[in-house]
């Protein structure tokens, strides 16, 4: 009975949806205020409805109903409550409920944080919004219900897939989709504005906030998976460049774009119908990453069971809301405008380049997954593209990127003389050379390796990594100093400047992580007997032997490694082979101590047959590892300080406009009611 | 005009994709089911002075895995190769892909070797030829060196339950 509720529950909202599609969009186009004020009460109740479906499901999970196929299929009864939980999503069906439900969580909150905006350009994002989730209804009804019973039910489940089964993954599907599904509320700001016509500085203010809001959790998502995969593959990578990875990587790219052109286009107006499109693509690469996913056209270790009618559904769903979204703007973008004007160098120009390469980058990570696509269409036979070509792409973009990531926030907006930001950075780029080149030869020591490496790469990711801090120290010397006490200055500048700053600095701390791990990283592969101990990087590793331990729903054979350093020992590491009771699959879950500058990695290869409880056994050490998630937080972080400003949460509404060039970072406007901040 | 551009490619794409739809990327029928396996003469990972060629397994039925120290999913299958090979069910040979030679021995000295034997396939040449879209893959081959099957993607305990070990029982009592 009660997933028969969270089937009907679907119709409803999907019912409501279509409303929502319809009406207020109506309404907005013949100034029908009825018509529009129905969009605020509908986004409501499709939010009540799918959360109730998204609850039967829930319910049927932990309640071990295996009379629904979806619960028999991706559950068991050993699983432990956690992760039954988490099994919701665990498949195709409950992923996109997860979908839909996050969908209407966005609609909801921008229902609920609107009331400073016109009443047409809420009601077209929220019909905007309204219609997308018509797409998703329609496809989880006709296609891939998860309340489809199974009848005789089942006597137990087949049990989650035993990657999954992590603490990581129980997070990490849902922040990445709050991401990929928060894209749409600036996609339908990007469409409101093009039906409307009013594409000013406040449309940005406001696309602003919610796209940094998706960004900030798309970044944590991304990097939670790539923990994840560091941790629970058992091989010490961070990223595989796998397609699936690939498609959150490439939204994620374009969204950094978008904010950054959107920064532009609120300040100075300027990039109006680029900034447009890159809300478009960026969506479109989320819907794009989900058609990935599900349709099985491409093969990748996280994609589920390829289904053609539901691929034929997402593609038409596709080619509808993408080609759609791409004629209105064809026909409605050259009147949008191109906003003020700017020097060959300029901070605009220097976004824009930024602009540019972030999209170049997007489009050559699209390319590199979507080639064996087109190849084998194209009849030149089937071949496969990995890790070689992403990096050697890549990383020449980034190179420039980075430079002008550390110009960028230094440059005057609209003209800058090449003299005067040389004269600016010249120490910031001597300084950050010294040290890069320095640097390596110490770092054999620090890192206690046997010899000293020092090479080309290790001193250009340094290098970069230290220009963005280089240049960010003396943006800020030049904005505390001058009149006024250094402490009334540190107070002056605004919150979206420190955010900004502080997501550059996570940039450096990641390319630190980066560079370091990959120039420094050891790895010892060795039979261990019981008692054997192998160096590596000023550790000493012995292992103890493994025993077996009995987990909720697996057995492990648990391994014991003592680690010491000048004979003193440091710590103690369990890694674990498991092998899932139900399923019968192996895993090998790797002991980890971290550490701000290393990390020790110990992970079960196998068992040596024929021999006295003696294992193949992987050590590792990562030196800097950590800062690469570090960088994350901090991007993350930066992306939540930007939103937080002051700027963002003017009640009233506001004259619209570019403001001066000379002010416009430190432009005090300020509110004397801070409410309705939308983070 | 140029504003209609992002249009174009877009529908360019979406006839790409639509495509690839029609192709299940994981059992495809390949045109070389049925057929003899090509022939090719590689040197071995570990010893490249020696040399194997599907003619050394006549009268055998083995399997070609197709693997890379680069590829992300075959991290994944990794595991269930070793303990399919402990079952000395038949020779696996494994084909490394596109790879520097360094790099695939030190993946299988690290994570241990479920292969009979290996054979370096650096430039991808016999690869093509077997028309390898992604890696993984792993062909059946009989006895008399027709390909029986082909899976694209990793094998798990599924697949190779039900699909490759009842074939191969069935092809190794002809």
């Amino acid at each position: 009975m009660i997933p028969e509720l969270g089937h009907f529950s679907l119709i409803v909202a999907l019912c409501l949806a279509i409303v929502l599609g319809v009406l207020p969009i109506l309404g907005a186009a013949r100034n029908n205020r009825v018509f529009m004020g129905v969009a605020r009460p509908l986004a409501y109740g499709q939010l009540l409805f799918i959360a109730t479906a998204f609850a039967t499901l829930a319910y049927a999970f932990l309640s071990n109903d295996f009379s629904v196929l979806y619960v028999a299929q991706h559950s068991n009864s050993q699983l432990p409550g956690q992760y039954r939980f988490a099994a919701i999503w665990g498949g195709h069906e409950g992923s996109l409920l997860l979908w839909a439900l996050l969908l209407s969580v966005w609609t909801a909150a921008v229902a609920l944080y609107s009331r400073h905006l016109p009443e047409e350009m809420v009601a077209r994002v929220l019909g905007v919004m309204g219609l997308i989730s018509v797409g998703f209804l329609l496809f989880m009804l006709f296609t891939s219900s998860p309340f489809d019973r199974l009848l005789p039910a089942a006597a137990d489940g087949r049990d989650l897939n035993p990657l999954l089964q992590d603490p990581g993954l129980v997070i990490h599907p849902p922040m990445l989709y709050m991401g990929y599904v928060g894209f749409s509320v600036a996609y339908a700001f990007a469409i409101a504005a093009l039906l409307g016509g009013r594409l000013d500085a406040t449309w940005a203010r406001w696309s602003r906030t919610w796209t940094t809001v998706a960004w900030v959790f798309m970044t944590i998502g991304i990097a939670l998976g790539s923990g994840w995969a560091y941790y629970e593959l058992g091989w010490g990578g961070w990223w595989f460049w796998d397609p699936v990875e690939n498609a959150s990587f490439m939204p994620w790219l374009l969204g950094t774009a978008l904010i950054h052109s959107l920064a532009v286009t609120e300040k100075r107006g300027a990039f109006k119908s680029w900034t447009v499109l890159l809300a478009i693509a960026a969506f479109s690469l989320s819907l794009l990453g989900t058609f990935l996913v599900r349709s099985g056209v491409l093969t990748s270790v996280h994609s589920f069971a390829a289904d053609p009618k539901r691929g034929i559904f997402i593609l038409s769903f596709l080619v509808l809301v993408i080609g759609a979204s791409l004629l209105l703007f064809a026909w409605r973008a050259p009147k949008v405008g191109l906003g003020g004007k700017f020097d060959m160098l300029s901070r605009e120009s220097l976004l824009l380049s930024n602009n540019v390469l972030l999209s170049v980058a997007s489009a050559s990570v699209f390319i590199g997954t979507l080639y064996p696509l087109f190849m084998d269409a194209l009849g030149y036979g089937k071949l496969s593209v990995g890790p070689p070509y992403f990096e050697a792409v890549f990383v020449p973009l980034m190179m420039p990127m980075v430079f002008m990531m550390g110009l960028g926030p230094l440059a005057r907006w609209k003209k800058m003389a090449v003299p005067d930001l040389a004269q600016r950075v010249k120490w910031a780029f001597a300084s950050a050379l010294v040290l890069a080149l320095l640097l390596p030869l110490l770092m054999g020591r620090f890192l206690s390796l046997e010899s000293n490496k020092w090479s080309p790469m290790i001193v250009l990711g340094l290098l970069m990594a230290f220009w963005i801090i280089a240049t960010l120290v003396v943006s800020l010397r030049q904005r505390w100093t001058g009149q006024g006490t250094f402490m009334a200055r540190v107070r002056k500048q605004s919150l979206s400047y420190y955010g900004m700053q502080m997501a550059h600095l996570g940039v450096a701390l990641f390319i630190i992580g980066v560079t370091l791990v990959k120039g420094y990283e050891t790895e010892r592969d060795v039979r261990m007997n019981v008692g054997d101990t192998v160096m590596a990087g000023g550790y000493e590793f012995q292992f103890n032997g493994v025993t077996e331990t009995q987990g909720a729903n697996y057995v492990a054979g648990t391994g014991h490694v003592s680690v010491r350093r000048d004979g003193r020992v440091v710590g103690e590491l369990s890694p674990e082979k498991r092998q899932y009771n139900v399923s019968g699959m192996p895993l090998t879950e790797a002991a980890i101590q971290t550490g701000v500058f290393r990390d020790l990695y110990v992970s079960l290869g196998e068992p040596i047959p024929e021999s006295d409880g003696a294992w193949a056994v992987r050590v590792y050490i990562k030196p800097f590892i950590d800062w690469i998630w570090a960088g994350c937080l901090l991007m993350s972080l930066g992306g939540i300080l930007a939103v937080s400003d002051r700027r963002y949460r003017i009640h009233k509404k506001t004259v619209s406009g570019p403001q001066s060039a000379a002010d416009s970072l430190q432009s005090p406007v300020s509110s004397s009611q801070p409410e309705g901040a939308a983070s | 005009m140029r504003f209609i551009l992002p249009f174009v490619i877009f529908l360019v794409l979406s006839v790409f994709l639509y495509m690839g739809l029609g192709r299940d990327t994981r059992e495809v029928p390949s045109p070389l089911v049925g057929k003899a396996a090509p022939a090719f003469v590689l040197p071995l990972l570990h010893d490249t002075g020696k040399h194997f060629s599907p003619q050394d397994m006549k009268g055998k039925v083995w399997l070609l895995n197709v693997w890379a120290s680069w590829c992300g999913a075959c991290k994944d299958e990794h595991p269930v190769l070793m303990e399919f090979s402990r079952q000395n069910v038949l020779p696996i040979v494994g084909l490394d892909y596109k790879d520097k030679p360094e790099d695939g021995q030190a993946t299988l000295k690290k994570a241990g070797d479920p292969y009979t034997l290996v054979i370096a396939d650096a430039d991808g040449k016999v690869g093509f030829d077997y028309g390898v879209y992604g890696v993984p893959e792993t062909y059946v081959i009989d006895k008399n060196g027709m390909i029986a099957y082909k899976l694209i993607g990793a094998l798990n305990s599924q697949n190779l339950r039900e699909k490759i070990l009842p074939l191969v029982a069935e092809l190794q009592a002809k």
